[in-house]
């Protein structure tokens, strides 16, 4: 057989230089879809900044005014009462004007209405787009086509990335343990279709952890889990052995449809945190859940309401860091625009 | 009109001629190589120095959308044939109505006819309607002109509609195209399933979707005695099975898409709709293997796997948007590519896009026979350019190959004596 020369194809310089479309040429976040390609510091940075946010809700005014008359839209072409309410929050903390579109997915199954909707809410003179899809990949596609001085944040786009959930979670990990460096995390359950588990493998690593371990039976773990960092376990009690940090995913129920897994019941015998299990990790563990929760299913209550759960702590720093976010990202084009 | 084609460098895989040499045309004929005989007077010369000159290119499989909506067109597409030295292409049957009655192939060739510029042979449908389930009228379609049987990629509803359709289309000795892919694999996925895809969270297609269908098909083949080709394969598994099947002999075949042999899943990196293909850009040891097959003539023919779409269907994100490639217009400059990188001789790359998949067919072309219609496509070699996806002929933009730099570039297509292309001249209207 004759022997194949590999040869580096070559290739126009527009192919050649992707550039990362959330920052600016000089590195500032102008859109925020996703974890990867961002630094350490600018990650830091925006932990930093939330760190700011987050006395707010004690004070006596508690909101800021950082984006007065600017109007943030949520468009969600997938329903969460909860991610959505965040987000408003948020855009209210920082004295922002929100509308909030709820599009049924059925109504944009093509690409062109999807475009319309944008052009449409554009017009209104939106400045932000908070954007949630079921398919991955939107949330790049909408910020391709965004008007120049537009933003787009990414709230979940399929199995791709949810970024402010991670980051969240990791300013979370930060409150709790401090340093990122000698933390060992394990994220429990179904990381195949986790956009949440995928954000947050990216923002840890980013941040330097010394592990990361996932865990789940073969049918939830991506063939290629090992290619995004992380220690692939299929059993709880080793996994879970000295780790400083749990994070438990949510088991979507139509799982067990796809022959993805038997039942709920085996699923909890196997991977469901109890506290007996718990035992096997550091005595200052502490354990996350994006939520919204199974009990019983991934978690037993008495572990979800026991001390070293931090799940609720997560859901009222997620305003402090979503302000962040959207702060930042709207300065990076108030500065554009020469405003700042 | 006589035409002379003077002083290129004639390349006829299926003769194994290569030289300099003079090729003579006579109305739609070729008249003779070298030589022109006593008497021929020519009312066009064409020089050719420093220009191949090769069989005009046989397309084994694209998709022209006519019959059906929208703009693209059998005028369009065919513009992109003449554009890409393409003389000879077999049509896939997912037209709207589907290519299952002797009407709507007699309708393509009509039409085809009119236009002129390159020859339509269609790939009836292997189902009714396509719906894997009805046998097609085999017997009409064949007597109307189908060169070949396919389902254009969609799924048959099990095995046993799938033996019953080898047998009936053995009846005829018709070619059955199968576009190996397990359905229930293939589960809803958009991309490889491999790092690429695990990184984007995209729904993954396994490699095995495509080699647990080859096995099937190949079992069913051995059983059948059908006569199976296999369209776009990806993986290299399918490459090995394919190639040890051969070695039994059985009459099995294959093509690959031209991007297959040059793209992979990093491709799709940032969620690059143009690059979203079906099947999935595989890895670099696919890829690697791929060509591999080619080299070594499991694989004897590249094909364009034209999967032209308008703007809108590329204008959503990733999972929504039409898998494909306007392929036609890189077609020769993807497989000449081949050649620089070493894959290729010269010869062998003419020969995959030539005789190669017109011997797969049984068709009499891709070849320059004395007493043949004149198909001829001249070449330079050596003539660096760029793709520009606004200057596509075809109604389809959808390229990823949108600013790469090619080198070889086609000066003239010539399709039954006629010059359908000519670079600098203006396009057609």
């Amino acid at each position: 057989m004759r022997p194949i020369v590999r040869a580096v194809t070559i290739r126009a310089m527009a192919n050649e230089r992707r550039q990362n479309i959330q920052l600016t040429p000089d590195g500032r976040l102008c859109h925020f879809l996703t974890i990867e390609g961002l630094s350490r510091e600018l990650l830091t940075h925006i932990l930093d900044i939330a760190e700011s946010f987050a006395p707010l809700p004690d004070r006596h005014v508690k909101k800021v005014p950082a984006l007065r008359g600017r109007i943030i839209t949520n468009l969600f072409f997938e329903n969460s009462t909860r991610t959505r309410t965040t987000f408003e929050l948020a855009a209210k903390r920082l004295s922002a004007d929100v509308l909030n579109f709820n599009v049924s997915t059925s109504a944009t199954a093509k690409g062109e209405t999807l475009l319309d909707t944008l052009r449409n809410i554009e017009a209104m003179h939106s400045e932000m787009f908070v954007v949630r899809h079921s398919q991955s990949g939107a949330a790049h596609f909408i910020a391709r086509h965004a008007a120049p001085g537009v933003s787009v944040i990414n709230a979940g786009d399929g199995r791709h990335a949810h970024p402010t959930q991670a980051m969240l979670d990791m300013f979370t990990i930060r409150r709790h343990k401090g340093d990122f460096t000698p933390l060992r995390v394990a994220i429990v359950g179904d990381i195949l279709h986790s956009r949440v588990a995928r954000s947050q493998i990216l923002a840890l690593n980013t941040l330097g952890v010394t592990e990361i371990r996932v865990v789940g039976p073969r049918t939830l773990i991506p063939t290629e889990a090992r290619t995004l960092g992380v220690h692939v376990y299929h059993n709880l009690d080793e996994c879970l052995k000295n780790v400083d940090v749990v994070i438990i995913l949510r088991l979507q129920k139509e799982r067990m449809d796809g022959a993805l897994l038997p039942s709920e019941s085996e699923y909890f015998r196997l991977y469901g945190l109890t506290n007996e299990r718990l035992e096997a990790a550091r005595p200052d563990a502490i354990v996350m859940h994006p939520g919204p929760m199974n009990r019983g299913v991934e978690m037993d209550s008495e572990v979800a309401d026991g001390p070293r759960s931090v799940i609720l702590q997560q859901v009222s720093y997620g305003i402090a860091l979503r302000m962040a976010i959207m702060s930042l990202c709207m300065q990076t084009h108030a500065e554009e625009r020469g405003e700042a | 009109m006589n035409i002379s084609i003077l002083n290129g460098r004639l390349i006829d895989p299926a003769n194994g001629i290569d030289d300099i040499l003079n090729l003579h045309i006579q109305g739609q004929q070729i008249l003779a190589i070298g030589t022109a005989p006593d008497g021929f007077e020519a009312q066009e010369a064409i020089d050719a120095s420093g220009c191949i000159v090769c069989p005009g290119l046989v397309d084994i499989s694209a998709s022209l959308r006519d019959p059906g909506p929208g703009r693209i067109d059998l005028a369009s597409e065919t513009a992109a044939t003449a554009r890409g030295g393409i003389t000879t292409l077999v049509c896939t049957p997912d037209t709207q109505p589907v290519i299952d009655t002797p009407a709507v192939i007699e309708l393509i060739h009509r039409t085809a006819r009119k236009l002129r510029r390159s020859r339509v042979l269609t790939a009836a449908a292997l189902t009714r309607s396509l719906d894997g389930e009805q046998l097609a009228d085999m017997a009409a379609l064949q007597a109307a002109g189908a060169v070949a049987l396919s389902n254009a990629g969609r799924p048959l509803a099990n095995t046993l509609v799938e033996r019953r359709a080898l047998e009936y289309a053995t009846t005829f000795g018709l070619t059955v195209i199968l576009r190996p892919e397990d359905h229930h694999l293939h589960a809803g996925g958009c991309a490889h399933e491999g790092a690429v895809a695990t990184r984007l969270g995209l729904p993954g297609i396994p490699s095995c979707a495509e080699t647990v269908a080859v096995a099937r098909d190949l079992a069913l083949a051995e059983h059948t005695g059908a006569r199976v080709h296999f369209h776009a394969l990806s993986t290299a598994g399918a490459t090995s099975q394919l190639r040890d099947a051969q070695k039994a002999k059985l009459p099995v075949s294959a093509d690959v898409a031209a991007h297959q042999l040059h793209l992979t899943e990093m491709d799709i990196e940032d969620f690059n709709a143009d690059c979203h293909i079906s099947p999935p850009l595989r890895t670099l040891a696919d890829r690697e293997a791929l060509r591999q097959a080619v080299a070594d003539g499991t694989i004897a023919a590249i094909c364009s796997d034209h999967q032209p779409h308008e703007l809108d269907a590329k204008e959503a994100p990733f999972p929504e948007t039409a898998p494909g490639i306007s392929g036609l217009e890189t077609l020769l400059a993807l497989t000449l590519r081949l050649v620089d990188e070493g894959v290729l001789s010269l010869t062998e790359a003419i020969a995959r896009v030539t005789c190669g998949p017109a011997d797969l067919l049984g068709l009499p072309h891709g070849r320059l026979d004395t007493g043949s219609p004149a198909d001829v496509c001249i070449f330079e070699p050596e003539a660096p350019w760029t793709l520009y996806r606004s200057t596509l002929r075809s109604e389809g933009r959808n390229t990823p190959f949108d600013g790469w730099e090619f080198e070889g570039q086609v000066t003239h297509t010539l399709f039954n004596g006629r010059v359908v292309y000519r670079r600098n001249a203006q396009a057609p209207k």
